[in-house]
């Protein structure tokens, strides 16, 4: 688990194992976890994860453990059985952390589906892939294939009396569907319109019935919690944020990429000592060109300034600076790089996302991106008058809308105008 | 064309009903979902027309309209762009002499954009039917179009995917 210094759970086999190949994955310890949950309470399970204080690895970042309580404990006589759902609708601007590791690890997620599953007393689960990942869903589908073959999947695995079935489902290209209740609509076979939230699928989710859904890393993590239990879990990442995080780093440096890491780890430290620093220029020299901005998390994420290169990524002391942790994606941008464009960007992005059902986003995804085309028209330093409009736009939409899409915009340009300003 | 094949494929579920697009779509050579394919899943989901074109309208991956046997996918999301996906999709227009979302005379190549396909690290990329391509500059695009073209010739009316 631990690669020179790099501490490593979701991508612990990642490069080192066929990830065809079951046979590798229990060469590598894999499904020892399923064999001591197995062995388990439930209960003992849902506890375990509550304590290692592991939170959800897909954006919003919420205790998995209590996820799993609650599911487990929902009573709804009429609603039939629980589900589990993997959202493997990786879309995020600048995200590829759920594909590195179903491409190179699918089995983990697996193990992952199995024990939370028996942990929630559920008997199916589905995986929603997006339509465009096509290695990931080969990958996935082998992984599922091979599980069944060798009865890690269906009847009685492991001769006790848990059964699960697995079903691989495909998005469509809509990237609302990675938010969790629009996911469940379009595996219902709609259109991918979000839900109103109360009830959370916990305890009204898939088909009506308590679901417990979970993002492809956070469900990697799982066998690691079971097997060595919450306290070693505890020693990795920080006391608030515990653990590790897959961050992909993309843009103006020298050495793009995915790394786990602990959290904690700051910005500075993923770009000069993961990725080779920023981008050298004509001349090839290490750190030619200066660091200018990063947006954490995506298009739904925040854009921060150099203020920000020693804080600890963490999901609080993010938090403390205005900003968010998300999906982990790191967006760089150099001193090349007019950040008026990026932001244009990310709200054609939504513009071009939002479902329509709200009209307030609906409506607003379009002015924001009339107003971000009159923003890089304007000379810089004179900008944040009209940012600031911008950012009061954003604010009816968000507390207006009726999901996550319709609040997303408000992150970027708040931080904007936070981190930049009249600047920008 | 008889879509039965497909439909026994799948329970009579409405929650089947994206998969049963997707597949489909892949059996027309024309990457669509015909009125008369519509018909046939809503009969066999015993559902409405307008439940099934609903989805296929509202998923960018389905195409209610003919498109070409190549549907070149390319990725505009922020990291692309920042790396020239705005140049590469101008090559391909010209190269290929359409505009976005048309599709060319010979029934080749329908181009479109795609938001973050995921694969940041190697940008600007794009797709073309199931395979990715990184890294693509506008000399690459030359190469890729031609190895697609001769690709489709030695196939016939088979699709290569």
């Amino acid at each position: 688990m631990s690669n020179g210094g790099q501490v490593l759970i979701a991508l612990e086999n990642a490069g080192r194992i066929n990830p065809g190949s079951l046979q590798e994955y229990e060469q590598a310890g894999g499904f020892q976890a399923l064999h001591r949950a197995l062995g388990r309470k439930p209960e003992e399970i849902f506890q375990e994860v509550i304590d290692s204080g592991l939170q959800g690895r897909g954006g919003a970042g919420f205790p998995t453990g209590v996820k799993e309580k609650l599911t487990e404990e929902s009573i709804c006589g009429a609603c039939g059985p629980k589900y589990v759902v993997c959202n493997a609708d990786e879309g995020e601007p600048g995200t590829f952390k759920d594909r590195a590791i179903m491409e190179r690890d699918p089995h983990k997620v697996i193990e992952g589906i199995l024990i939370s599953a028996y942990a929630i007393g559920s008997e199916k689960a589905y995986i929603y892939i997006r339509g465009e990942y096509i290695e990931s869903i080969r990958r996935m589908r082998t992984a599922v294939e091979n599980c069944y073959s060798t009865g890690y999947l269906g009847k009685r695995i492991l001769d006790t009396d848990f059964s699960l079935e697995i079903e691989i489902r495909l998005g469509a290209g809509s990237y609302l569907c990675g938010e969790e209740l629009t996911l469940l609509e379009s595996l219902e076979g709609k259109r991918g319109y979000p839900r109103i939230k109360p009830p959370f699928p916990a305890e009204h989710g898939l088909f009506g019935a308590p679901t417990l859904i979970n993002n492809v890393e956070t469900f990697a993590h799982i066998p690691f919690v079971v097997q060595h239990g919450a306290a070693e879990y505890r020693k990795l990442g920080m006391p608030d944020s515990p653990g590790t995080k897959i961050f992909t780093v993309s843009g103006d440096v020298e050495h793009p990429g995915f790394h786990e890491v602990e959290l904690g780890t700051t910005l500075r430290q993923l770009i000069d000592g993961k990725c080779g620093g920023m981008r050298s220029g004509a001349n090839h020299g290490r750190n030619t060109h200066k660091f200018q901005a990063a947006l954490i998390g995506g298009a739904a994420g925040s854009l921060v300034s150099e203020e920000l290169l020693d804080t600890p990524l963490g999901y609080k002391s993010l938090k403390e600076h205005g900003a968010v942790l998300g999906s982990g994606a790191l967006i760089v941008f150099d001193e090349t790089r007019d950040l008026a464009e990026q932001l244009l960007a990310v709200m054609e992005f939504f513009r071009h996302e939002s479902c329509g059902k709200c009209i307030p986003c609906r409506i607003g995804t379009s002015l924001l991106v009339k107003m971000g085309e009159q923003l890089t028209a304007r000379p810089q330093g004179k900008r944040g008058e009209l940012l600031s409009e911008m950012t009061r736009e954003a604010e009816y939409m968000d507390r207006t809308s009726l999901c996550p899409l319709g609040k997303s915009p408000i992150l970027s340009l708040k931080s904007a105008e936070r981190f930049f300003g009249a600047a920008l | 064309m008889d879509y039965s094949t497909i439909l026994h494929k799948y329970a009579p579920l409405r929650e089947n009903l994206l998969m049963i697009l997707h597949d489909v779509q892949k059996s027309e050579p024309r990457n669509y979902v015909s009125p008369a394919a519509v018909e046939a899943v809503a009969a066999y989901l015993n559902t409405t027309l307008a439940a099934v074109y609903g989805v296929v309208g509202y998923y960018s991956m389905l195409s209610g309209e003919p498109r070409g046997r190549h549907i070149i996918r390319v990725c505009h999301s922020p990291v692309c762009r920042m790396n020239g996906s705005f140049d590469l999709l101008e090559e391909l227009q010209r190269q290929l002499g359409i505009t976005l979302g048309e599709t060319t005379n010979d029934g080749e190549f329908t181009l479109e954009t795609s938001e973050c396909l995921g694969n940041c690290h190697h940008a600007p990329s794009l797709m073309i039917n199931e395979v990715l391509y990184s890294s693509v500059s506008r000399k690459l695009l030359k190469d890729i179009l031609t190895r697609n073209r001769e690709h489709a010739k030695k196939a016939g009316e088979v699709r290569d995917v």
